[in-house]
């Protein structure tokens, strides 16, 4: 069944590496998400499996089946261009019916696929219109439908939403993903949005540079983040800088600057490296005095956000370091700027990676 | 401004050649009364036609592979395929007939091989000659249309699963189909239009323009009468201008409308097509045709021209004497019109540019103007000429030189305005919105923004307009008197070649060969000066 492979992939334009030794395995069925900032592969990893471009290395398996001569009509994938790509030519109609045709499929045949699938996306009622009388969501809706009536196992999506605006694209992203479930496809989804990746993959693999960073479910990756990047670049987080002062069987304490001992869990430390603690804005208990115990850090109110469901918080520490801090707006009370306030996390919420080498602005930077 | 405009295009470029013919109009009635002479006038008209249609048909069918190859092929040697197909565009038409004379039907071209000649003067080597020049226009057309060209439709079609030629047959090709019927007309429209190197390669065959050039002669030697030879051009005149725009009118009015005929594919068939040796076949083709057809005929004056070098023509071209006097005399002259007709037709077609870009008169109004500025370049120039000239001669005074400039300015206006028009409506009207808002007047928006902007444009139009004043022959035949001093280069080698000035083939090789350099030296400075500069 239609999993997809790619074993050691690399692809260069010229001298820039667009992929470098890529690993990665889309299981049947999954909604899998390639997340990353412009320019770090993840749309030349997608034209690659869909056969647009060839690698300069490396394998590519789809169901099983090694696909690296095969050209891309012959894939079994349905693509979805970010500009949609409709013929500008045919109407929506022989757009959808534009595959059924070039397979030479019977035509009663494929009046009723393509029947069906317009059907399915809601667009049976404006057959002869051509694509430029059509929304940008119609256009999204007629492009998926185009793929489907193709006959495609796997749809590629290429930024798919990246052309609608905020609403549509809110709505019509969870239509996606019930469709791909309905139909039992495997989709392989290009954003560089993660709230968008985040709220419909099974699966979200983040790329930074050409190389895969990270692979796991949403709370895998928002939970249990094993890089700074990935910390970062999903949900938001707070980095303090500090140093090991301790390292017991993964216990460790961070003097942070500032001379504050901290508690908290990682791996790849020891005694006297420089570490960075990162702790998400909602991690954090405020209160106004009186936090005792560990991890508690004071700081002074600098500025708050009303952001609707949310407040945000930026607390200036002691330690002249900044943090955020984000509660609820109506079931937290609020504090107001310039009030004097303790912050706490818990150990296990929080976690400890090595100062890296090339700085950390540099590491987090998309 | 663009009200002066107007009023100086349809004053000096589009009324003239209308009345002209008609001033004349009685005088047909010579044509009716005599048989023999309308029948030769018929077949010439049609001939041009014939080989007009024949000449596009192939040259579309050889630049659509050439385009390709050019735009998609991955040699690094592209680069200077791409600007080895220009070749016969900058070669003078009148020296490029030359050439493909000696190559086809010379002694010293591939008849050597042969023994006797090839291709006898007539309608094929016309067919060759026509083919070859349009060429560049139509490979030109089709590797912009291509650049143009958004990539993703055609991997959409892959990825639905259609092989490389169904997704061309039923994507790509459709979607440039304004492309294709833009080579289609241009590369019509030049055929109909190019005398003197047709006048050269023509022998006794007659198409239009040939049919007037013949007339013209017969007249002057005394053979026909002025009546008769009035009542011929302005009926020959009238069919070409006639049939020629409803041609046009009908490609522009079924154009939208054509189809390929097949909606079904043949998955089996057209998969070999796309792959296999199908391709390479195709590449190696489409280079022959290139290189055998278009590129060594076309050059091959550079042979006489190279040897003429080691002997005493040279000298004497050099130090002017013979018939190298009234040589040199006529270069200067045609460089002289070209720049003139240049800068006139920038300083008039500007105002009617922006006009049509910005649609200043409202959309109606603007896209009829679009349209009657083409019209000059669908009449055949020599016919548009001859019209002219029955205009002016009312106007005794006006000096000849003077006919010559507006003959050439109302055949390359239409290439001017295309350019600069173009270029502007390229340009958004944000760009403009956002100087006005930073504080520029309207004068310096244009000053500042849209000029700059469109520079490239207007230099690359301003070549086109130069390089065609100085090839054009049969317009400048038909304005100038038979025994006009004010000869051009092309009107002196026509004169060589058909023997009306006695001068031998290394002459003759030797005057196309410096036209043709003169002309690259041109180009390929105005090219240094433009270089790497408006591309945006």
């Amino acid at each position: 069944m239609p999993e997809v492979r790619v074993v050691n992939l690399t692809k260069k334009f010229g001298d820039i590496v667009a992929l470098d030794n890529v690993n990665l395995v889309v299981n049947d069925k999954e909604y899998f998400a390639l997340l990353g900032p412009s320019g770090c592969g993840k749309t030349t990893l997608l034209r690659l499996i869909a056969g647009l471009i060839e690698p300069d290395e490396g394998e590519i398996y789809i169901g099983g089946k090694r696909v690296d001569d095969v050209p891309p009509e012959d894939r079994e994938i349905g693509f979805v261009f970010q500009t949609f790509a409709l013929f500008p030519h045919l109407t929506v109609w022989d757009n959808v019916n534009y595959g059924p045709r070039v397979k030479n499929f019977d035509p009663k045949e494929s009046g009723t696929i393509v029947g069906e699938v317009l059907e399915m996306v809601k667009l049976h009622e404006r057959l002869d219109a051509y694509p430029n009388e059509l929304s940008g969501g119609m256009m999204q809706r007629i492009a998926v439908a185009r793929a489907l009536a193709a006959g495609a196992k796997i749809l590629l999506l290429d930024e798919p939403l990246g052309q609608l605006d905020a609403k549509v694209r809110n709505e019509i992203r969870y239509e996606m993903r019930k469709m791909a479930k309905d139909l039992n496809l495997t989709a392989i989804h290009v954003t560089h949005d993660q709230a968008e990746a985040m709220s419909i993959s099974d699966r979200i693999a983040v790329m930074k540079k050409g190389k895969i960073v990270q692979v796991g479910t949403p709370q895998e990756l928002y939970m249990n983040p094993t890089s700074l990047f990935v910390a970062n670049f999903i949900g938001e987080s707070n980095f303090l800088e500090g140093s090991v002062a301790d390292a017991t069987n993964g216990k460790l304490v961070i003097e942070l600057r500032g001379g504050v001992k901290v508690h908290a869990f990682g791996k790849g430390v020891e005694k006297g490296d420089r570490a960075i603690v990162v702790v998400r804005p909602e991690v954090f208990v405020v209160e106004r005095e009186g936090n005792q115990g560990g991890n508690v850090l004071r700081g002074v109110v600098g500025k708050i956000t009303f952001e609707g469901t949310f407040v945000r918080y930026v607390i200036k520490l002691e330690s002249e370091d900044s943090v955020v801090v984000i509660k609820p707006s109506l079931t937290e009370k609020w504090f107001d700027v310039g009030a004097s306030i303790t912050l706490s996390f818990e150990p296990e919420k929080a976690h400890v990676f090595p100062y890296p080498e090339a700085g950390l602005t540099e590491e987090i930077s998309v | 401004m663009y009200l002066a405009a107007v009023i100086v295009f349809l004053a000096l470029i589009l009324l003239p050649p209308i009345i002209g013919i008609f001033t004349k109009w009685n005088t047909i009635q010579q044509v009716f009364d005599q048989p023999p002479l309308m029948d030769r006038a018929l077949t010439a008209v049609a001939n041009s036609f014939v080989i007009a249609l024949l000449v596009s048909a192939l040259d579309v069918l050889a630049g659509v592979p050439m385009a390709w190859l050019i735009t998609r092929g991955k040699s690094k040697w592209l680069n200077v395929l791409d600007t080895t197909a220009d070749i016969p565009f900058i070669v003078p038409t009148a020296a490029l007939g030359y050439s493909l004379l000696l190559f086809w039907n010379g002694p010293e071209g591939l008849s050597a091989l042969f023994g006797g000649s090839l291709i006898s003067t007539g309608w094929l080597l016309i067919v060759l000659l026509h083919f070859a020049f349009s060429y560049p226009i139509v490979v030109r057309v089709l590797v912009g249309a291509l650049l143009d060209y958004k990539m993703e439709y055609e991997q959409a079609s892959r990825t639905l699963g259609a092989p490389p030629f169904i997704a061309v047959r039923t994507v790509t090709f459709p979607i440039l189909k304004p492309a294709l019927i833009a080579a289609f007309i241009l590369s019509f429209a030049r055929s109909l239009s190019e005398t003197g190197a047709t006048f050269i390669v023509a022998g006794a065959f007659e198409n239009g323009p040939v049919f007037l050039q013949d007339m013209k002669n017969e007249f002057s030697s005394g053979v026909v009468s002025q009546v008769t030879y009035e009542g011929a051009t302005v009926f020959a005149s009238l069919l070409l201008i006639a049939i020629s725009l409803s041609i046009f009118a009908l490609i522009r009015i079924l154009g939208p409308k054509l189809r390929l005929p097949f909606d079904r594919v043949w998955p089996s068939i057209e998969r070999k097509l796309s792959y296999s040796k199908a391709a390479t076949s195709r590449n190696s083709v489409t280079l022959i045709v290139f290189v055998a057809i278009v590129l060594v005929p076309s050059l091959f004056v550079a042979l006489p021209a190279f040897q003429a070098l080691f002997t005493g023509t040279f000298s004497a071209a050099v130090s002017g004497s013979g018939v190298w006097g009234d040589y040199w005399q006529s270069l200067l002259l045609s460089y002289l019109l070209g720049a003139i007709v240049t800068l006139i037709g920038f300083i008039v077609g500007l105002p009617m540019a922006i006009l049509i870009a910005r649609k200043k008169f409202g959309k109606t109004p603007s896209t009829v103007l679009d349209i009657l500025v083409n019209v000059p370049l669908i009449v055949p120039s020599i016919a548009l000429g001859v019209s002219l000239k029955f205009f002016w001669q009312s106007f005794a005074f006006i000096p000849e030189f003077l006919l010559l400039v507006f003959a050439h300015l109302a055949i390359t206006y239409p290439y001017f305005v295309r350019s600069m028009s173009a270029a502007f409506e390229r340009i958004s009207l944000d760009m403009e919105e956002a100087a006005r808002t930073l504080g520029a007047k309207p004068f310096g928006v244009f000053r500042t923004i849209m000029l700059p902007l469109a520079k490239y444009s207007i230099l690359s139009g301003a070549i086109m307009v130069f390089t065609r004043s100085i090839s054009e022959t049969g317009a400048t035949l038909a304005v100038l008197a038979a025994d006009s001093p004010l000869k051009t280069a092309p009107v002196v080698i026509v004169d060589w070649v058909k023997g009306v000035v006695p001068a031998t083939s290394l002459e003759i090789g030797l005057g196309c060969g410096l036209l043709v350099l003169f002309s690259f030296l041109i180009l390929l400075l105005l090219r240094l000066v433009s270089r790497g500069k408006g591309r945006y």
